[in-house]
C-alpha cells in the first residue's frame, strides 16, 4: 500500500445468500457490491454518488467492516497502525472501532429520545474507555462541541429540542468525538431543508480540514458531492462505473451512466427545459442482473460486445478510470 | 386563459395539546387551467396543508378563519369549496374534480388491493362507467404514463412495482378521472434523478394533453425551474414571493427566496462558496411579529421588521414580493 493511501479495496465483493434455489450447485445470491478496487487517499473528501440499488451504502458498511466481505481484501493504514479488514483479531476489530466512525442519514431516528445531548456524544468514548475520569470525558464532548457548533446550554437539553440541522451537528459530534481517522458519511444531508444543508455540508469541510480526517461522503445529489468532493466514484449495479478527481469528472464525465446522471439533474434555468440526455427504463433488480455490462439495458451506445462482455474499469495515468467500451470512440465526435 | 382556482385569504391554525398554532396565514393565489404552479417552501413552512386546504383535507383539529374563500371554476359554475361539509357534498371536488398524488407511491397504494381493483373502484365512484369499461380506462391510462404491459401490471398489487412505475401508475389513478385540477405533493422526492427527470417529463406531456391546472408542491427549485410557469415560495405559513418562473428565479426579490438559490449547490461554478441561511426555522409555536423572515434576514430594513406585517409590492406586473425592502418609500 502507498503511503498516502488510506482505504484500499481490493476485488471487493459483497453478497448476500438468497432463500431458494436448488439443494445442488451454487446457491442465489444477491451481488450487492461486486469486485471494486479502491483507493481513498489520506485526507480526501471521497464522494461515493448512485441511485437507489447501486450498492453505494453497502460498499460504505464493508469499509467499515460493518458487512460481510465476501471476497477480496481491505487494507487500511493510517501511519499508526495497519490492518487488512478481512482478518482482524477482536482486539484489532476494537481499533478499528475508535478509528472509523459513521455519520447517519436520519437525524430524528438516529440518537435517543431519553439521553441528554451530553450522555449521547459521550457514550462512544465512555463505552470505548477512551477516558480515566468524568472529568475528562465532559472535557473532551465540550471541546468537539464547540467544533460542531453546539454550546454548553445545548448540551443539557433533550434531541427533541432540537431542529433537524442541529440534531444532524450533535450525531457529527458523536462520530468523531473518539477521534477518528475515517469517517463514512452516509447522505448526511439528504434529509436536511436546502437552507440548513449549506450549513452542515461547509461543517464537515470545516471539521475535515483541522482535525485532518478522510470522509468517504455517500450521496445520491450529484451537485452536493461536485461542491464538498476532491475525489469522486460513480456505483451502478454493485460495479464502480468511474472514478476522477472531482473536476475532472464533472467537467468530462467518460461513462454514459455519469452523463446521463449528470443532465438528469434539474437545472435552474427556466429555458434549459427538454435538453437534458434522457435515460429509459430503471436500474435493473439486482437478484437478476443482466449480462455483460450492466447498464447495457439502458445505454443508447449499446452494441453486441456491450451484452456479452463487461467492461473493467481501466487504470488511467490522470486518475480518471472508467467501465466502458466504448468511451474513447464516444468522447471523439 | 379561463380562471380555474382562486385562493383568498386562506389562513388556517391547528389546535393541539402546545396551544393554537397558525399554520397558515392569509395566502392568496389564482392559478389559470393548464397552468402549473410551483409551491416552494423548506419543511413546515405550510405549503402541504395549503395545498390540503384546497381539497379540505386536513385533519378535524383544523380551524380555517372565517375570511377564508375558495372557490373552483367548473363548466357549470363555481363551487365554494369551504362551504362544502358532508362527504357526499365532497365527492365532487375530491377525486373528482381535484386529483391529489403524494411523495410516497407506495404509502398511498392498498398494499392488499391490486392496482387494477384501484383504479376501477374510483372510476365506478365518480363516473358512471361499469366494471368493464372501467377496466379498459385503466389499462389505457396504464399504458399512457409509459406502464409497459399495462394489462399485467393492471392485476399486480403496489409492491411488485419498482418506484418509479409505482409513481406512475399513481399518476396513471389520479388522471383517470379527467380531473381539472392535480395537486403533486412532492411526487418526485422518493425518486432517483433518473427517473425523476422522466417523470416531469411525463407530467408536462400530461398537462399538454388534459390542460389541466396543477399545484405542483416540492422543496426543489431546480424541480420548479422545469415544470411550473409560475411560483410561490412560502415561509412560516406565509407567501413571501410570487410571480412567473423566470422573474423568480431570474430575480429573487425577497431576502429568503435569494438565500434558498444561494443555498443550492450549483454544478456549473464548483468555485462559489454555499451559503447557508443563518438559523433555524422557528417553531410555528412561536412565529415571531412582523415579517416572519426577520429572526434569519441578512436585509433587516428596521424596527418595521419586526412590528409590521409586510404587504405585497410589485416589482414588475408578474411579480410580487412581501418584503419592507420594497415598501413606497423605502430606500432600496
Amino acid at each position: 500500500m502507498s503511503e498516502d493511501v488510506l482505504i484500499e479495496a481490493r476485488d471487493l465483493s459483497v453478497h448476500y445468500p438468497l432463500r431458494g434455489g436448488s439443494m445442488f450447485g451454487p446457491k442465489p445470491v444477491v451481488k450487492a457490491v461486486e469486485s471494486i478496487n479502491l483507493d481513498i487517499g489520506k485526507g480526501s473528501f471521497f464522494g461515493l454518488v448512485g441511485e437507489s440499488g447501486s450498492g453505494k451504502t453497502t460498499l460504505g458498511k464493508a469499509l467499515l467492516q460493518a458487512a460481510p466481505i465476501t471476497r477480496g481484501t481491505v487494507g487500511y493504514n493510517d501511519g499508526d497502525v495497519a490492518f487488512d479488514l478481512t482478518k482482524l483479531t477482536p482486539v484489532e476489530l476494537k481499533e478499528y472501532r475508535k478509528r472509523a466512525q459513521l455519520i447517519f442519514q436520519d437525524p430524528y431516528a438516529a440518537l435517543s429520545p431519553r439521553m441528554t445531548v451530553r450522555d449521547i456524544i459521550a457514550e462512544p468514548i465512555e463505552v470505548m474507555g477512551l477516558t480515566s475520569s468524568r472529568d475528562e470525558t465532559d472535557a473532551r464532548v465540550r471541546e468537539i462541541a464547540a467544533k460542531c457548533r453546539l454550546n454548553l446550554e445545548h448540551l443539557r437539553r433533550f434531541p427533541h429540542a432540537f431542529s433537524g440541522g442541529q440534531r444532524q451537528r450533535i450525531s457529527i459530534a458523536r462520530a468523531l468525538v473518539s477521534q477518528p481517522q475515517f469517517v463514512v458519511a452516509d447522505e448526511s444531508v439528504a434529509a436536511l431543508d436546502v437552507s440548513i444543508q449549506a450549513d452542515v455540508l461547509n461543517l464537515l469541510k470545516e471539521i475535515q480540514q483541522e482535525m485532518g480526517l478522510t470522509f468517504l461522503f455517500i450521496s445520491h445529489d450529484l451537485s452536493v458531492v461536485a461542491h464538498i468532493c476532491d475525489h469522486v466514484a460513480v456505483m451502478y449495479l454493485g460495479r464502480l462505473v468511474e472514478t476522477a478527481p472531482t473536476r475532472e469528472l464533472f467537467s468530462n464525465p467518460r461513462h454514459p451512466y455519469t452523463k446521463a446522471l449528470l443532465s438528469a439533474i434539474p437545472s435552474l434555468d427556466p429555458d434549459d427545459r427538454g435538453k437534458a440526455q434522457k435515460l429509459e427504463g430503471e436500474i435493473p433488480s439486482p437478484t437478476n442482473q443482466p449480462s455483460g455490462c450492466k447498464f447495457h439495458t439502458r445505454c443508447p451506445f449499446v452494441t453486441d460486445h456491450c451484452r456479452k462482455v463487461e467492461p473493467i474499469l481501466q487504470h488511467s495515468r490522470d486518475g480518471h478510470e472508467v467501465a466502458c467500451h466504448r468511451w474513447e470512440e464516444l468522447m471523439t465526435p | 386563459m379561463t380562471r380555474l382556482l382562486d385562493v383568498e385569504n386562506l389562513t388556517l391554525q391547528f389546535d393541539t395539546d402546545e396551544g393554537r398554532i397558525t399554520a397558515v396565514d392569509n395566502v392568496s393565489f389564482t392559478l389559470e387551467a393548464g397552468e402549473v404552479m410551483g409551491l416552494v417552501g423548506e419543511s413546515g413552512s405550510g405549503k402541504s396543508v395549503t395545498a390540503k386546504s384546497i381539497m379540505k383535507l386536513n385533519p378535524s383539529n383544523a380551524i380555517y378563519s372565517d375570511k377564508t374563500k375558495v372557490t373552483l371554476h367548473l363548466d357549470d359554475g363555481p363551487v365554494d369549496i369551504m362551504s362544502l361539509q358532508t362527504s357526499t357534498d365532497l365527492k365532487v371536488i375530491r377525486g373528482g374534480a381535484i386529483s391529489m398524488i403524494f411523495q410516497e407511491p407506495m404509502a398511498s397504494f392498498a398494499p392488499a388491493i391490486t392496482i387494477g381493483d384501484q383504479m376501477v373502484e374510483q372510476l365506478q365512484i365518480h363516473t358512471d362507467m361499469n366494471a368493464k369499461r372501467a377496466q379498459e380506462v385503466s389499462i389505457e391510462m396504464l399504458d399512457r404514463v409509459g406502464i409497459s404491459d399495462a394489462g399485467t401490471r393492471f392485476k399486480q398489487y403496489a409492491f411488485e412495482l419498482s418506484g418509479g412505475m409505482r409513481q406512475r401508475a399513481m399518476i396513471a389513478m389520479a388522471l383517470s378521472t379527467k380531473p381539472k385540477l392535480l395537486i403533486a405533493d412532492e411526487p418526485t422526492t422518493a425518486l432517483d434523478v433518473t427517473i425523476q427527470a422522466q417523470v416531469i417529463d411525463l407530467m408536462k406531456d400530461l398537462v399538454k394533453d388534459f390542460g389541466m391546472g396543477i399545484v405542483f408542491i416540492t422543496h426543489d427549485l431546480g424541480v420548479i425551474a422545469q415544470t411550473a410557469d409560475k411560483v410561490a415560495v412560502m415561509y412560516l405559513g406565509r407567501l413571501v414571493e410570487q410571480g412567473a418562473v423566470r422573474d423568480v428565479i431570474r430575480n429573487p426579490a425577497h431576502p429568503y427566496t435569494k438565500g434558498l438559490i444561494a443555498a443550492l449547490p450549483q454544478l456549473d461554478d464548483l468555485d462559489v462558496p454555499l451559503q447557508a441561511i443563518p438559523g433555524d426555522i422557528p417553531s410555528p409555536l412561536e412565529r415571531p411579529p412582523g415579517c416572519v423572515f426577520n429572526t434569519r434576514c441578512s436585509a433587516i430594513v428596521g424596527d418595521v421588521c419586526s412590528s409590521a406585517i409586510p404587504s405585497f409590492s410589485k416589482i414588475t406586473d408578474s411579480h410580487q414580493v412581501a418584503c419592507h425592502l420594497y415598501d413606497e418609500g423605502a430606500s432600496k
